[in-house]
């Protein structure tokens, strides 16, 4: 258990991304999304430029784009609101390929695709590029409250686990002839998600009960 | 869906990072008082529930499917405090790690699934728990009315943080009722949900249920002898 594993989004590598101090790239990521997110719109040039930058970064990494391009599904649902926008935004309206959409809902929408896609980008080469043991002691000197990095120091150690717990009980079930297609078979995935919170919780006390066999005290020591 | 970067301006982003993080600091002390010093660990391994739970699907109907955002559940199942606490590491992992809602809108993320959806959920389940009988069973409908009200509650605050600090112009009458909507379905859905998992807790393990724990009945260990 007390072996380091990554999660799944990191990329092991030895570049100068890599090996750059957590706090720094939090900071970095959070300063650079500002900036991005205040930026108007219309500066088409500036996200050029930030898009540039980003560019140069992923080179420096080595983080391969496909890698980086096969994770970026997650902003799908951002993209198809985006879609919507100029259909339902109001103000003068203009005619494209037969559509009458909104000019300012097309604006809209442009931004947020523009600025949603470098967030994206740039968590994820955060993700890629950080062990996430170095990015806890990266959001505690960060002076993130200790007890919130604990919590979350214990999120990430016990994800595959827990995930785990969950497949094999998909498994169970589906080599049983269970396959959930409709509302009805809801009941039986609410017991599993039941059966799942007791198992997580008693793997909790289970865990206090060893860390405190071992000295712990509710404080971190590294 | 996650609010992602772009979607709020920037100080309205910043507003809400601020009003986030106090609310995390009161969660910090509050949460001391439902889990003592076992805070962490406890804390760690619902959170990871919380999140996997996220990943359950819910079968809707023609191959769509739903799944928990878990804000009320939570709260029921071990407080508000420490829900709120599990949510924002749920959060926060996802943001950072898996790139799943902008890191300028994390605060809005966490103010509007995290703290709304916990705070809401657990006063809605605590209030609806006083009107009905005091029994085991009826936990779990105080969850469930507590679960559509927080999903009703998060839309209607994304709205008001939309007209504060929108970066697209959609009428808000029409934005208020369409998000209205479209989450009184999803509430719905989430109050099933919260239901059925709740009830199978309470079925089994009442005691590790934080709403349930006011109408636990306290048997005492008696000893006693028995004629041979």
């Amino acid at each position: 258990m007390g072996a380091p594993h990554g999660h799944r989004l990191h990329f092991h590598g030895h570049s100068p991304l890599h090996r750059a101090p957590a706090h720094l790239k939090v900071a970095g990521l959070v300063a650079f999304m500002l900036v991005v997110v205040a930026t108007p719109v219309p500066w088409v040039p500036a996200f050029v430029g930030y898009a540039g930058v980003l560019a140069v970064l992923v080179a420096l990494s080595g983080v391969p784009v496909p890698y980086l391009a096969r994770r970026m599904v997650i902003e799908t649902p951002v993209l198809v609101f985006a879609a919507l926008l100029p259909f339902i935004a109001v103000g003068p309206r203009t005619e494209v390929l037969g559509l009458s959409l909104s000019e300012a809902g097309l604006v809209a929408a442009g931004g947020l695709v523009m600025k949603a896609t470098l967030g994206v980008v740039a968590s994820l080469l955060l993700a890629a590029t950080t062990d996430p043991r170095d990015l806890l002691a990266g959001l505690e000197r960060l002076r993130v409250p200790a007890q919130l990095v604990q919590i979350m120091g214990f999120m990430i150690r016990y994800l595959d686990v827990v995930t785990d717990e969950l497949r094999r009980m998909r498994t169970a079930m589906e080599s049983r002839g269970f396959t959930a297609r409709d509302p009805r078979h809801w009941p039986v995935i609410g017991r599993s998600a039941g059966a799942l919170f007791i198992r997580s919780f008693e793997r909790g006390e289970r865990v206090h009960l060893a860390m405190i066999s071992r000295g712990y005290d509710g404080s971190v020591r590294r | 869906m996650h609010v992602p970067d772009g979607f709020l301006d920037a100080p309205t982003s910043i507003a809400t990072a601020a009003a986030a993080a106090t609310a995390i600091g009161l969660a910090l002390r509050g949460a001391r008082r439902e889990l003592d010093e076992r805070v962490a660990p406890l804390a760690g391994l619902v959170a990871t529930f919380v999140f996997a739970t996220q990943m359950i699907n819910f079968p809707v109907a023609g191959g769509t499917s739903g799944h928990l955002m878990g804000g009320a559940l939570a709260a029921v199942l071990v407080g508000p405090y420490t829900g709120i606490l599990c949510l924002t590491v749920v959060l926060g992992v996802q943001a950072m790690l898996f790139a799943d809602g902008g890191i300028t809108a994390l605060g809005t993320n966490v103010v509007l699934m995290g703290v709304v959806t916990v705070v809401v959920g657990y006063a809605v389940a605590r209030a609806v728990q006083l009107v009905l009988p005091r029994r085991l069973p009826m936990v779990a409908v105080a969850a469930a009315l507590g679960a559509i009200a927080s999903v009703l509650a998060s839309a209607a605050v994304f709205v008001g943080l939309y007209s504060a600090g929108g970066a697209v112009p959609i009428p808000l009458d029409t934005l208020l009722t369409a998000m209205l909507g479209v989450h009184t379905l999803i509430g719905v859905g989430e109050a099933v949900i919260t239901f059925l998992v709740v009830a199978s807790i309470v079925s089994v393990r009442p005691d590790l249920v934080h709403l349930a724990r006011p109408v636990l009945v306290t048997r005492e260990l008696e000893t006693r002898l028995v004629a041979a």
